[in-house]
Parts: structure tokens; sequence; C-alpha cells
């Protein structure tokens, strides 16, 4: 599946939620599901540090995708976290680099991405951006 | 000794705003307050009737505006019953009071190795100001320990007075935990060994009637818009014998006696602390704001928060794993909780989606979130406007997003 269809999936998954708390209750769901960060990661270098609500991100390369894993001390936080994960990692530094990330927005979570928030959510997404360039420097 | 909340509520007009298309719960009062109409229109009086430069010209406007001004300075006067007028400086707020000692008072008395005292409870505005000075100056802070229910351990007091310190400073009233310090007896301690006192009265003066007199307190400040009153105006009391004797804080116009290329002659109290352009806007819409909250009374503002504040505490403690952080015997209007080992950031998001707002984090008082181990809190704090029925639906909002995590 590309890029656009993964969002497209997400968008019809919220479509079925009628109640906000629907939604965050899926979102607690799909966050407390979020695994796969190791203990090694949770280093100073991964920090991006809310005034709210703490996220650690750590990337690698398996051969020319990157592979995106992430956590948060806050669940909702986490369960967003999961949604990027699950659009974004294991792509080539090119297809994120080019990603058109309209997904948040049309299901309604667009606010949690905004500076005001606090959540390192958009410190987040922009560091995966950076290492997807990184990446794709040193793939050259 | 009641009062009348329907009338008191349609004083504001924000409380009639919708968010989400749900009724608004305000209970972030102690971050900031809403106006009430009286200081909104007083706000608005000042640009579409007399806005003009103050203190210096001979034009009828400016004359009305200066008036309006030195009146809204009187009103602060009687409101914390200072002894003088001129001992009331604006300022922009709290901060910029605290600030304005750190640096002017500092310059005067304090040199390297003198100790300044302070709290483990306090709000960061009054701790970084005395740390740039450790920097700068070599001056040493050191602090005053609280216990777990978040009261200061008192007979600490003593043994952390030495002759090298030279000021104790204190919240009147925390931020984070709403613990009512007991600052006349900090106060009268410190006298006893001539230490002078800044209280913080940022969380207070909106809660408690203060006599800056009887506390014989040395400086007091606070901030106009924790009082219903406009943001940008705030206030540093300080008796007459220490802000005569302490170094002008910034420099420019309105502070100046005469001002050659040799030198610079200051003026008198207060202008000497206030350079450039008061907020005279500011000024004039804190003392509406002061004779609103006079004219209610403090005192019932204070029985009826009271009353806010014990049916909250007894709502949310039927909360299942609900902790309480701030559990002194004499708080006010302030309850900081967590629900087991929920993030606050998680229930105070789906508050917000609720119509609730409420604050959550660490109130800028990391120290304080670091002695109770955690990272942060939701905070709910009241004001004169706030009803049972808003808490109700804080204690059913909180109870179905607990639910929610199992």
């Amino acid at each position: 599946m590309t890029i656009n269809e993964i969002q497209e999936e997400i968008i019809e998954e919220f479509s079925a939620f009628d109640e906000w708390m629907d939604k965050y209750a899926y979102l607690i769901e799909i966050g407390n599901d979020l695994e796969g960060f190791k203990d090694d990661w949770r280093l100073e270098q991964n920090l991006i540090e809310g005034c709210q609500s703490k996220v650690w991100v750590h990337a690698e390369l398996d051969g020319d995708k990157i592979i995106y894993s992430a956590d948060s001390d806050a669940i909702i936080t986490k369960g967003i976290i999961a949604l990027l994960i699950r659009v974004l990692s294991g792509r080539t530094p090119d297809e994120i680099l080019n990603a058109d990330l309209n997904f948040v927005e049309a299901i309604g979570l667009k606010d949690h991405l905004s500076p005001t928030r606090s959540n390192g959510l958009l410190a987040m997404m922009k560091q995966m951006r950076l290492y997807a360039v990184a990446f794709k420097a040193k793939l050259g | 000794m009641n009062i009348n909340i329907d009338k008191i509520r349609s004083d504001f007009p924000i409380l009639g705003e919708m968010i989400y298309g749900k009724p608004l719960v305000y209970l972030d009062n102690a971050a900031t307050t809403h106006k009430p109409q009286v200081v909104i229109d007083a706000l608005a009086d000042v640009y579409q009737k007399y806005n003009s430069n103050i203190h210096r010209g001979v034009h009828y406007l400016s004359n009305v505006c200066t008036q309006a001004h030195e009146d809204a300075r009187r009103k602060v006067q009687d409101f914390i019953k200072a002894q003088h007028t001129h001992e009331v400086i604006f300022t922009r707020g709290t901060t910029e009071a605290i600030n304005l000692v750190a640096n002017s008072f500092s310059d005067t008395f304090l040199k390297a190795g003198d100790e300044i005292l302070v709290t483990q409870m306090e709000h960061h505005s009054n701790i970084v100001p005395w740390q740039l000075l450790e920097k700068r100056k070599g001056i040493v802070v050191k602090y005053i320990p609280i216990n777990e229910a978040g009261e200061l351990i008192l007979n600490k007091l003593d043994e952390l007075i030495t002759e090298k310190t030279k000021l104790v400073t204190v919240a009147h009233i925390s931020n984070a935990l709403g613990t009512i310090n007991p600052i006349k007896h900090i106060i009268d301690t410190a006298h006893n060994h001539g230490i002078p006192v800044l209280v913080d009265g940022a969380q207070a003066v909106q809660h408690t009637p203060v006599d800056v007199q009887a506390l014989d307190c040395d400086f007091y400040v606070f901030s106009g818009h924790k009082l219903y009153g406009p943001t940008g105006i705030g206030v540093l009391y300080g008796k007459e014998k220490w802000l005569d004797k302490m170094e002008p804080y910034q420099g420019g116009g309105e502070m100046i006696h005469t001002v050659s290329f040799e030198g610079t002659t200051f003026n008198e109290l207060p202008f000497k602390f206030e350079a450039g352009t008061p907020d005279f806007s500011g000024s004039i819409g804190l003392g509406a704001a002061i004779d609103y909250v006079n004219n209610i009374g403090l005192d019932k503002i204070a029985a009826y928060e009271q009353e806010l504040l014990d049916y909250a505490t007894e709502g949310l403690a039927t909360i299942p794993n609900c902790r309480f952080f701030g559990t002194a015997q004499h708080k006010t209007s302030v309850i900081s909780f967590l629900i087991g080992e929920i993030h606050p950031f998680d229930i105070g998001t789906m508050l917000d989606k609720m119509g609730i707002a409420v604050r959550t984090g660490h109130h800028c008082a990391q120290p304080l979130m670091q002695f109770y181990n955690i990272p942060g809190t939701i905070r709910a704090s009241f004001a004169i406007y706030n009803t049972k029925e808003e808490i109700d639906k804080l204690v059913d909002g909180t109870k179905r997003i607990a639910q929610l995590f199992g």
C-alpha cells in the first residue's frame, strides 16, 4: 500500500466514530498497543520534550527503508504516534519527504499538531522528516 | 453572606461562550481569570473617551487620564491597605515586580555570598530571578522544604536563616497546591533576625483580604489579570524605607527628574520605578476590577470559594485512585490531582473536549513536581463565578475518562 492508501484507510476507520469519545477511546487503545520502543533508545538525544508530554523517536535504516519507533508518556499522544508510524515507517526517504500528511486533519486531530499544544507531536513530525533527509544523504 | 451567583455570572460575558458546542466550564482561574463587563467597559472608556499620555500633558484629556491612573493607584493602596500611595508601583505583572526587586534590591543591598531564602513550592517566577542573581552576583539561594501535604516545614526556617540571609521570599498561596502559607509567622520570624520579606500574592489577592501593614511585609506583589483585571498590569508594593534606597530598575522617561549628559537625577516614588509610558489603561482597568471585587466583598468571595473547594474535593475523592497533591490544612481554590497513573495531559485533553478548561502540567513549579516525583498534575482552580454544577461536570467528566483507561 502507498502512503496515501494507508491514509485513506485510517480516515475510513475513523469515519466510523460518531462521538469524539469513541475516537479517543480508539487512540487510547492503539496507544496502549504500540510496542517496539527499546529501553536502549530512551536517551536524551531521542527525547522531544513538550511542555505537556514527552516523546521519544528512534529511526534506523532497513535496506533503503526507514523504520521509525517512538514512544510517549501520554497515551493520547502515543495513539497519534502509532498512526504516524503506521503511515510513515517502512518507507523510503523520498516517499516520506514527498508525503502529504492530510489524514491528521481529516480525522479531526489537527489541533494536536498545533504549536500551542506543546505535546511534542509537531516536533516529532519535524524530527521524522529530518531523519528522512539525513538517511537520504547517507544512501546517496 | 450568600452571593448572587446568577448575577455574578451575568457580569462575565465570556461565560456565555460555547466550546465545541458545549457551555464553557472554566476551571483555570489560577492561570488567569475572566473579566467582568465593568472592567471591559473601563478599558473601552479609556480609548473611546480620554486616551492621552499621562503626567506630562497640559491639555484636558491628559489631565483626565492622569487623574484616572492615579485614582487607580489609590484604589490599589486601599485594597492592600498600604500606608502611602507612593508605595504602590505599577509593573507589568507579578513576574516583573519580582524581577524589579531582585535587581534593584540586590544592587543596593546584596553582595556575593549573601543568601536569599525561597521555598520549595514557589512558581518559577519566584525562583529564576533569584537564581539569575546566583550567576550574576554570587548570591546563594536556599530553599525552605515542604512536607507531603504541601506545607512549609517551618521549624527548618530558624536553621536556614543565617547572618548572611538578606531576604526571604515566599508565595502567600501556592499556585500548584493551593496551600495558604503562614506568612505572618514567616514575616515575624524573619524580622526577628532583621531580614525583610517579599510576599508573592499572585494567587492570594483574589481570594483573601490582604493588609500589608498588619502583615508588616516589606514587599507584596501581584498581577491584575488573576484579579479579574486586564493582562499586562501588576503591582509591587514596597515599604517606603526600602524603595527610597533602592536603585531604579529601568531607565527612560517618567522616572527622571533632570537629565543631562553629565548625569541624571531620578524622580521621586513611585515614578522612579515606572520608566516609560505606564500602562494607564491597564491600571484603570485594574482599578475597576478592584471596585468590582470590593462590591462583592472578599470575605464573601473567600467563603463561597471555600464551599466550592470542599465540594470539589469531596466529589473528586469518589473517583477510584484519585490522588490529591496539596492537602494542607489551610488551602484555597486550587485542587491538584491525578487519577492513578493516567498522564495529566490525557485527562486534560479529554476534559477540554467536554468544554471543561483545566490546567495540566507542572504549573511552572518544576521543583515541586520533582518533590512529588510526578510529571505534573491536573489542576482545577476556582473563581467567584464558578458553580457546584460546573464541579459536577468536572467530576463526572473525569470519571468517564478514567473508565476509558480501565
